[in-house]
């Protein structure tokens, strides 16, 4: 009788249990836990076993050896002793061009499209409206396709280039090719001007602000900036000799040597990625210049704002707040879309490294996880410098 | 409860894991009833398809004598077009049964990537395309041009070791996909188009206009092209070879499609060895003993292979690498007894 009894308690604690949410909850979450681990131990004993199974290597040590392979485009010396830690290298330098640079230009002729496509003038509306329609439903790989065998054909071959600028710049079918201002004294001293200027610059922008808020005087200090900007380092280079050390491209037997080259894969990656995201950009500008309520426009007239300060002052800043978070979004698109190149022949780090690398030394799942770190790594620092910007331009509530 | 759930899972876990090491490629391909091989998207000679997807080629006919030894119908074989940068990942990831796509025999691929060369198709080595109009003769005066290569390959590490070791420089233009190191060259985008010369001559043929360039006399490596298996499958590593050496065994003794059903009553051993009259070879390989009957008399023997894929692109056999032994060749089988 007692042991029954005993029994009928115990199962009733278990019921209990059972019925207890918080026992539930941490229940099934370890449960869950154990579930998702037991997976991927799976999945990590499974590649082993088969890797083991076909005599296969595994680890890190390949990236000393020498890669045995050239790159056409590197920003950094290379050949074909370097090694595979090289070409890794290398081929994140590319990335990070295209990037970045796709970046700059696409928020430029994202917001230029975004205000456009607002304009009031009926033809420049229309045509942004036509630019964005058809860019963003057309897929990119085949936009770049477009360009790059567009760029190559429409170019003349290298005997017959393009002279521009009076021969120091070329353009043909095997890209762009621009003179090199070599390092010497005088472009040291020019640099030191620029890098004075910027700062000057800086610190310029604070004095006026201040003095609007002290006096009610506006300084122009861009038209000022712009001017010092040219004006300050010309003088300097004068000053410092007016010494030309540029090396300009030359045609030998079959190329073009010397000077800066701009290969067209590059170009072509490049334009078919700016104009790509600049076409989602500019819908983004445009949804954050339309969040602002026109009451906000019409209170900054009735305050006698004029029309630069209304847009500076009142609307830019209120629609900042809703064009960060997407406009994040299109940078890290466009940074991932930048792993297409590998379809038209531009050295990036999936052409160079997940592509060329992992063939030659078949080190399949190193290579892919280390890219994929590289896009991760890239994606998490966009975002964070984002979101510190995004931050920093929030309403300030109170 | 909760513990039977995961013991359930960790059970499961074992058996798959325990399952995906130990493959029997034979025993898989007979189940489903086909082989998948690995071929390039478009070589002619080696692998290309026509206008109603009807696959030929060297290549092509390799993974046909497989098919027809194992399921004794040539046709019961799928192709899976492959880049050079695909290639040895799918035969690792047993996408493809085997992998018969214009890949030259090296030691790191033998050793280093988990898969094993069973014999050489075809005897090839790197040559050099150029428009005529440079007035290049020779390989040796192409420092500084731009030069268009498929990426992953043999040809790009060779390309980069003749330039390094001539002392010249040489700018790569490196793409994925031979039709687009083909298209490349031919838009002007590179002077120089490089890799095995045998394809050299096959791609010159859909160049827009092919008399208007040569291919330079140099032949900078060797390029042993052929077959390769998954490390680990003794057994399928063996009927992949010994199907290739059947090909020069009936070639060697006069055995060729059109004579193969007479020469059956053939007095000559080696012969009734090789078409299962004698012995039970075809047991050594887990298959019935018609196996290399079944080769030749679906596909035919080496000779016929080579004449029905690789003449046609104009490279001739007599003579060359690729003759048999008997006649100063390097097709040499050992022999089946």
């Amino acid at each position: 009788m007692a042991k029954s009894q005993e029994q009928l308690h115990e199962r009733r604690s278990l019921s209990s249990l059972i019925y207890d949410p918080q026992f539930r909850s941490y229940a099934f979450q370890i449960l869950l836990l154990l579930v998702l681990v037991g997976f991927g131990w799976w999945i990590v004993q499974n590649t082993v076993t088969n890797l083991q199974a076909q005599n296969k290597t595994t680890g890190f040590d390949f990236l000393s050896n020498t890669a045995g392979f050239d790159i056409g485009f590197s920003l950094v010396p290379y050949s074909r002793e370097s090694t595979y830690l090289e070409v890794f290298y290398v081929g994140i330098l590319n990335t990070l061009l295209v990037a970045i640079t796709g970046i700059v230009l696409a928020t430029l002729l994202g917001f230029v499209l975004g205000i456009a496509r607002l304009s009031s003038n009926w033809i420049i509306a229309r045509l942004a409206t036509i630019y964005i329609e058809i860019i963003r439903n057309i897929p990119l790989l085949l936009q770049l396709f477009f360009w790059y065998f567009a760029v190559l054909k429409s170019m003349p071959s290298v005997r017959s280039s393009l002279e521009l600028v009076g021969g120091a710049v070329f353009l043909n079918n095997r890209g762009l090719y621009l003179p090199n201002p070599n390092a010497n004294s005088a472009f040291l001293w020019v640099q030191i001007a620029i890098a004075l200027v910027l700062v000057g610059g800086f610190f310029l922008q604070r004095w006026s602000i201040r003095r609007v808020e002290l006096t009610g005087e506006r300084f122009p200090y861009i038209p000022v900036f712009l001017v010092l900007l040219i004006v300050v380092p010309t003088v300097t280079w004068f000053v410092s000799g007016a010494e030309w050390n540029i090396t300009y491209p030359e045609l030998n037997r079959f190329n073009f040597q010397g000077g800066i080259q701009l290969p067209p894969e590059f170009v072509a990656l490049l334009f078919g990625l700016v104009i790509y995201t600049a076409a989602f950009i500019g819908e983004t500008v445009r949804a954050g210049i339309v969040s602002v309520s026109s009451g906000q426009t019409e209170a900054a007239q009735s305050l006698g704002l004029k029309n630069n300060d209304r847009l500076n002052l009142v609307v830019i800043p209120q629609a900042m707040r809703v064009i960060v978070p997407p406009l994040t979004s299109q940078y890290l698109n466009l940074t991932k879309n930048s792993s297409l190149a590998v379809a038209i022949g531009y050295p990036d780090i999936v052409n160079v490294f997940m592509g060329t690398a992992l063939n030659q030394s078949g080190k399949a799942i190193e290579v892919i996880f280390m890219t994929m770190m590289v896009y991760l790594t890239l994606s998490l620092l966009t975002s964070m410098i984002m979101n510190w910007y995004n931050a920093r331009i929030a309403l300030t509530e109170r | 409860m909760n513990k039977k759930i995961v013991t359930i899972a960790l059970g499961a876990a074992l058996s798959l894991s325990a399952s995906a090491a130990l493959a029997d490629t034979l025993e898989d391909v007979q189940a489903k009833g086909y082989l998948q091989c690995g071929v390039t998207p478009s070589t002619p000679g080696f692998a290309s398809p026509d206008e109603n997807n009807n696959w030929s080629g060297i290549d092509v006919d390799y993974c046909r004598a497989m098919a027809a030894a194992i399921f004794d119908d040539p046709e019961a074989v799928r192709f899976t077009p492959l880049t050079s940068k695909e290639r040895f990942t799918a035969l690792s990831s047993g996408e493809i049964d085997v992998l018969s796509r214009t890949t030259t025999w090296t030691m790191s691929r033998d050793t280093n990537l988990g898969i094993s060369f069973t014999g050489v198709m075809f005897y090839d080595g790197q040559g050099f395309m150029v428009p005529k109009d440079l007035g290049v003769n020779s390989a040796l005066e192409l420092s500084d041009a731009a030069v268009c290569i498929e990426s992953g390959t043999t040809t790009e590490l060779n390309a980069a070791d003749y330039f390094a070791t001539n002392g010249m420089n040489y700018n790569p233009v490196v793409f994925e996909d031979q039709d687009e190191v083909v298209k490349a060259y031919d838009d002007g985008r590179c002077d120089v188009f490089t890799t095995d010369s045998s394809a050299l001559a096959a791609e010159r043929f859909s160049l827009a206009d092919p008399d208007a360039h040569k291919i330079l006399p140099q032949i900078i490596s060797k390029e042993p092209l052929g077959p390769s298996v998954r490390q680990g499958d003794d057994l399928w590593f063996n009927i992949s070879r010994w199907v290739y050496f059947a090909l020069l065994e009936a070639e060697e003794y006069g055995v060729n499609q059109a004579n193969v059903d007479e020469m059956l009553g053939s007095e000559n051993p080696s012969v009734r060895r090789l078409l299962g009259v004698e012995g039970e070879f075809g047991s050594y390989v887990g298959l019935p003993g018609d196996w290399a009957y079944r080769v030749i008399k679906h596909v035919g023997n080496y000779a016929d292979v080579y004449e029905r894929n690789v003449t046609p692109i104009g490279i001739e056999r007599a003579g060359s690498l690729n003759d048999l032994w008997t006649r100063g060749g390097l097709q040499y089988s050992p022999p089946i007894r």
